[in-house]
């Protein structure tokens, strides 16, 4: 009896160790697995996070040492420059007339899309999903030919249909300018939006659908009570994700506008651009650094409140779906 | 809904939809069609968007004068060598977080999805500096490895919750045939997870095309290396006047990027679908 215990403890003993060497050498292929990418981490996400807020607190222009320490004073001199908050103001003035423009409009389209008798939804997708795919740059360069001269291609249209009685110079204004830049990074992003919107129509539970129909609820109806609340949660991510996006418009703003005219359509990630890699002039990367911790904390506060929301929806409806599988039994 | 009224409807909405979607894409069909004009009926056009006779030679000047061969060439070496580090470092990581777990695991998940959310400054400077220490300042190397740098959140989760769904006896089986772990990921795993690397792929490729403030930041010194993104934007500031050439230049850079889309969408679109569901 003994024996046989531990001949069985000796048994389990071996199959343990054999087992332990065999998790033994899995853990030593995994962390040669993780590696690479462990390393590219570290050097280029770890390490720049980490330095973008050490160099805000040198005068550096990005040659010879680190050295000259100035502490809080490139911060300070940002917070006095009208220009920072100019291109501040226009980064806000987009992010904001970008969602507003997009949220209902890309929803319309996913719901006219996502009707069981619609034909053609992929053949509609891929076209208003297109420019979405075209590089930005090039986009904003072939705008700046639509809209640029007095002769361009908008302004003959517009004369001919006889909506403008003479031509406008529509980068040439600050407010027109902006309204361009606004429409065309609108444009650019709408069959993104489209397509998270069919994401989540899609991921809706069909049999709600079936009992809606059975209880003779109309069309509008079910819009009303059933698909727009439960996509509140997808909603609030959209919402998310436009912001998030809305905030680099570097490569649009840099083709099309420039920033002009005279910094109307200057957004921070140009203003920063301008001082870190400026042509004309030292660089400034103390003072850059210094702009982008500013738009970067912006940013984090700006998603984490639009995070809250998003956890709000979550919970609201698993309350509300809580509450209405309590009523229905 | 009445099939009649249906019907009557669904036309209307048709009607709206192509006409809304030919403005929609008319950018880029104006582009394509001002790209075989001379120069003077560019101009003299209005919205008249056939040329006169096609103009061919207007690509053959972007290609050679305006040294769009060179833009090409560039950023397809770019582009191709980012997806497949970029796919070869998400496999292997998606692999090991999937299928492993190894102590520090959960760390790492927390520690690349961290970074997706916590505050952070202008952080190509230090990218910047970093390559220029390596002595790749205004290389393709250097362009390369600034394209391929990102945390690659997205595609780690894909590739992970991937293989980390697959029956364990798939390799268990093949470790009873006597392949070790690597084998087993290369020949057994891996395969089984195309759809996973063609999302990547895809979605990777049309990022790093379509890039331009890296490439136009690591090759300012240096037209050579420019990709088509940047050498656009140099030759609109070059040649100013030289329209059609531009159109052309334009339509090289962007056919590549939609043709790629057209063919692949599928697995772009669920790519882009995950990330809301998620």
């Amino acid at each position: 009896m003994r024996a046989a215990t531990t001949a069985a403890r000796r048994r389990d003993g071996a199959a343990q160790s054999l087992s332990g060497r065999r998790n033994r050498i899995r853990f030593a292929w995994a962390y040669a697995f993780i590696f690479p990418q462990l390393l590219f981490f570290l050097v280029f996400t770890i390490y720049p996070i980490i330095m973008s807020y050490v160099y805000a607190f040198f005068d550096w222009s990005g040659f010879g040492p680190l050295s000259n320490f100035v502490g809080l004073e490139n911060l300070a001199r940002l917070m006095q420059d009208d220009q920072f908050w100019n291109a501040f103001r226009n980064s806000l003035v987009f992010i904001f007339s970008k969602t507003v423009i997009l949220m209902p409009t890309t929803l319309l389209m996913a719901l006219i899309l996502n009707q069981a008798f619609f034909r053609g939804k992929v053949v509609y997708r891929t076209l208003y999903f297109l420019p979405v795919v075209t590089t930005t740059s090039i986009v904003g360069i072939i705008m700046k030919f639509i809209f640029g001269n007095e002769n361009a291609l908008f302004n003959e249209t517009l004369l001919s249909l006889g909506i403008l009685k003479e031509p406008v110079p529509w980068l040439g204004q600050a407010g027109t300018a902006m309204l361009v830049l606004i429409l065309v990074g609108s444009w650019k992003f709408f069959g993104m939006m489209m397509v998270y919107w069919l994401a989540g129509l899609q991921s809706l539970p069909g049999d709600i659908y079936e009992a809606a129909t059975v209880d003779g609820a109309g069309y509008w109806q079910t819009l009303r009570s059933i698909t727009l609340p439960l996509l509140l949660p997808v909603g609030t991510v959209i919402l998310l994700l436009t912001v998030v996006n809305s905030m680099h418009v570097f490569d649009l703003v840099k083709t099309l506008t420039n920033g002009g005219p005279y910094f109307a359509t200057e957004t921070v990630d140009l203003y920063i651009y301008n001082y870190a890699f400026s042509a004309s002039g030292f660089p400034q990367i103390g003072y850059a650094s210094a702009a982008g911790i500013v738009f970067g904390l912006t940013i984090f506060l700006l998603t984490a409140a639009l995070g809250g929301l998003v956890k709000l929806s979550r919970d609201g409806q698993s309350a509300r779906e809580a509450a209405s599988a309590k009523g229905g039994i | 809904m009445p099939t009649k009224r249906r019907r009557w409807l669904g036309g209307a909405m048709h009607t709206l939809l192509i006409g809304l979607a030919i403005i929609w894409i008319y950018p880029f069909v104006w582009m394509i069609f001002s790209s075989l004009k001379t120069n003077t009926e560019y101009m003299n056009a209005g919205f008249k968007l056939l040329p006169e006779v096609p103009r061919w030679e207007n690509y053959g000047r972007a290609w050679n004068v305006g040294q769009f061969s060179v833009y090409f060439s560039n950023s397809i070496i770019i582009t191709c060598t980012t997806v497949v580090i970029v796919i070869a470092m998400c496999a292997l990581t998606g692999y090991a977080l999937g299928r492993v777990r190894f102590p520090g695991r959960n760390w790492f998940v927390a520690a690349i999805t961290a970074t997706m959310f916590i505050p952070k400054g202008y952080t190509i400077i230090p990218i910047y500096q970093i390559i220029k220490s390596l002595g790749l300042l205004n290389t393709l190397p250097g362009i390369i490895l600034a394209e391929s740098s990102g945390a690659h959140v997205l595609f780690i989760l894909l590739f992970m919750t991937y293989f980390f769904n697959l029956p364990k006896e798939l390799e268990e089986a093949s470790e009873i045939d006597g392949c070790g772990f690597f084998r087993t990921f290369v020949q057994v795993m891996l395969p089984l997870a195309k759809p996973i690397v063609a999302t990547t792929a895809i979605m990777q490729f049309i990022w790093t095309w379509n890039s331009f403030f890296v490439p136009l930041i690591f090759s300012i010194n240096k037209p050579e290396i420019r990709t088509l993104a940047v050498g656009m934007y140099a030759f609109v500031g070059e040649h100013t006047v030289d329209w059609s050439g531009m159109a052309a230049g334009a339509a090289i850079s962007l056919l590549p990027v939609i043709v790629v889309f057209i063919v692949f969408q599928r697995f772009f679109i669920e790519g882009i679908s995950g990330s809301v569901k998620g």
